[in-house]
């Protein structure tokens, strides 16, 4: 069994849905994604389109961020599933400097390095992953490359000749294809883009969150004394702090993040 | 907004998407290379100059080489647990290692150097300080195995070269970033080493013989041209990767890095190659202790250049 991903991108009409679907299912915190949703503006005026290109973990058959892992914590699965093992993973960054799609982001925490599973949790159990489910145009399509008779296998079938994966030149045989996909949407030094005009390219987050840049000592401590609880990272808008306490909370900016 | 007025007409735009996720290797990871490079280097520059010349030629040497190398391999390894983000499982490299990984074969392979280099550093000290704790059972110990220091040697010089070598295996798995390329960062890492090593042991060669001085000079000429002459080739002639040209912007006239990158050129390369051989034939050691230090400075800014402009270009 080889489980793979295909996204028509002909079908996605960027409604983010299969973001936050596992945005919520994952527990993803915030500033990072798993997966996520990427729009691209082609054309000139009055001649233009908009492309959305979900992006993810391509689960690669030869894939450099397993290779580089130094303690296996980056581990392939039975089904072909790139899997994370966080509480083996040392947080050196490896797999993130190996990646060629930019996938694997540092949870700020767990402080460890993690990516999209395809939902490994939710495939054990029968289920499809989440944003699969989400998807309202079925534009996402999950399954086993392997048995021709998959809707995935009949669906590449069925659009030979319109199937692409990201990189191919890297060589890493990625299990994630898309249809109708082109230069614009999958190689991302073909298109411009301009830091500081574009939704999230300045993110804010309380200090309760997790900071990605928090202090050398406490790598150290936090896992001898503790660190933030394990409902922080979630907060609702009720259990936001209310404006006076927020001021004590420094947000901080991140530039470039 | 004056940037915007730039965007070609039929160009496309990314107009939403998440922010990239900038440096992720940063200055830790630099000082980590620059001190490794000091560490392997004084032994490798060391053993050649000791295969060369009488001891007598280089008194310090012996206990010297050793005692920089155990200073330099601790800030490299320091450094290396703490750009960790869970530092204290460190131990988890030794204790699930993945051998595929450069990451897991380094650690081992630089644990194993920096072990048989406080043995050197310690031998060395007593050696040279023979009148230090005299009557100490330990400091009586270590000096009765004084041999131990010449028989391990051999060993520490045939495993500096893999320790030198193996942050360019990691920088090659790191298929992501396509400026490294494998056989180049080898030899660059290789030259590095030869750059520091050569460049440290100037610092303390004030009472060396003049030809001993001279094969340091040479040394960090020739290491410091070549490492140079291989910036250069990948500077003007990287044209065969759409990423390499892409990433090489940043050092290329108008590029954040371009300062950056010119004043490591002029300081690490250009000027220590000019006093160093300007040095070979008139010897003038004030301006080779500042080659020495322009050179370390230079080799820093070098190695940051290199290690982040890859990680600035957008990967999806």
């Amino acid at each position: 069994m080889k489980l793979g991903f295909l996204v028509d991108l002909n079908l996605c009409m960027g409604c983010k849905g299969c973001e936050i679907a596992c945005k919520v299912e994952n527990e993803v915190p915030l500033s990072s994604w798993r997966l996520r949703v990427k729009y691209i503006d082609i054309g000139t005026f009055p001649d233009t389109s908009r492309s959305f290109t979900p992006l993810r973990c391509n689960h690669c058959e030869n894939a450099p961020c397993e290779r580089i892992c130094p303690v296996s914590a980056l581990h392939y699965l039975d089904n072909g599933i790139v899997n994370v093992d966080s509480s083996r993973c040392i947080g050196c960054a490896g797999c993130m400097m190996a990646c060629p799609y930019g996938a694997i982001y540092m949870d700020p925490e767990s402080n460890t390095a993690d990516k999209c599973t395809y939902c490994a949790h939710r495939i054990e159990t029968g289920l499809m992953p989440a944003c699969v489910v989400a998807c309202p145009v079925e534009a996402n399509i999950f399954g086993d490359v392997e048995d021709e008779t998959s809707q995935i296998s009949r669906y590449i079938m069925a659009h030979q000749g319109n199937i692409q994966v990201r990189k191919p030149e890297k060589h890493t045989d990625p299990k994630h294809y898309y249809v109708g996909g082109g230069n614009n949407t999958l190689n991302p030094l073909a298109h411009e883009r301009i830091e500081g005009y574009g939704l999230f390219n300045n993110i804010t987050h309380l200090d309760t969150i997790g900071d990605p840049h928090h202090s050398i000592l406490d790598r150290f401590l936090t896992p001898i004394f503790g660190g933030h609880h394990d409902n922080e990272g979630n907060l609702g808008f009720a259990d936001m702090p209310n404006e006076s306490e927020h001021g004590k909370h420094d947000a901080h900016e991140e530039g470039g993040h | 907004m004056d940037h915007v007025s730039t965007i070609e007409a039929t160009k496309a735009v990314v107009t939403l998407d998440v922010p990239l996720p900038g440096i992720i290797w940063g200055w830790m990871i630099t000082l980590n290379m620059w001190a490794k490079s000091i560490g392997t280097g004084v032994i490798l520059v060391g053993a050649y100059l000791m295969h060369k010349h009488k001891k007598e030629d280089m008194p310090n040497l012996r206990w010297l080489m050793p005692l920089i190398s155990f200073i330099a391999l601790n800030v490299f390894l320091f450094f290396t647990l703490i750009d960790l983000h869970q530092p204290l499982r460190m131990v988890n490299i030794f204790l699930h290692p993945h051998w595929t990984s450069a990451i897991t074969v380094g650690a081992w392979m630089a644990s194993l150097f920096t072990g048989l280099i406080m043995v050197m550093t310690v031998i060395g000290f007593f050696d040279e300080f023979a009148g230090f704790r005299k009557n100490c059972s330990i400091a009586k110990t270590v000096r009765s195995k004084s041999g131990l220091y010449e028989k391990v040697f051999p060993f520490v010089v045939f495993l500096a070269f893999p320790v030198t070598m193996y942050t360019a295996i990691i920088m090659a798995q790191s298929a992501a970033r396509e400026l490294w390329v494998p056989g180049a960062e080898v030899i660059q890492m290789m030259l590095a080493a030869l750059m520091v090593g050569s460049a440290s042991l100037i610092l303390i060669a004030n009472d060396w013989s003049k030809e001993a001085r001279k094969d340091l000079a040479m040394i960090l000429a020739f290491s410091v041209m070549f490492s140079f002459l291989m910036y250069m080739g990948e500077y003007f002639f990287s044209y065969k990767a759409a990423e390499v040209e892409a990433t090489l912007e940043y050092v290329h006239a108008g590029g954040s890095y371009f300062g950056q990158f010119w004043a490591a050129m002029v300081l690490g390369y250009i000027i220590p190659f000019f006093i160093s051989m300007a040095s070979m034939k008139n010897e003038n050691r004030t301006m080779m202790k500042f080659a020495a230090v322009t050179t370390l400075v230079g080799l820093y800014l070098a190695k940051s250049t290199w290690l982040e402009i890859p990680q600035m270009i957008p990967l999806s």
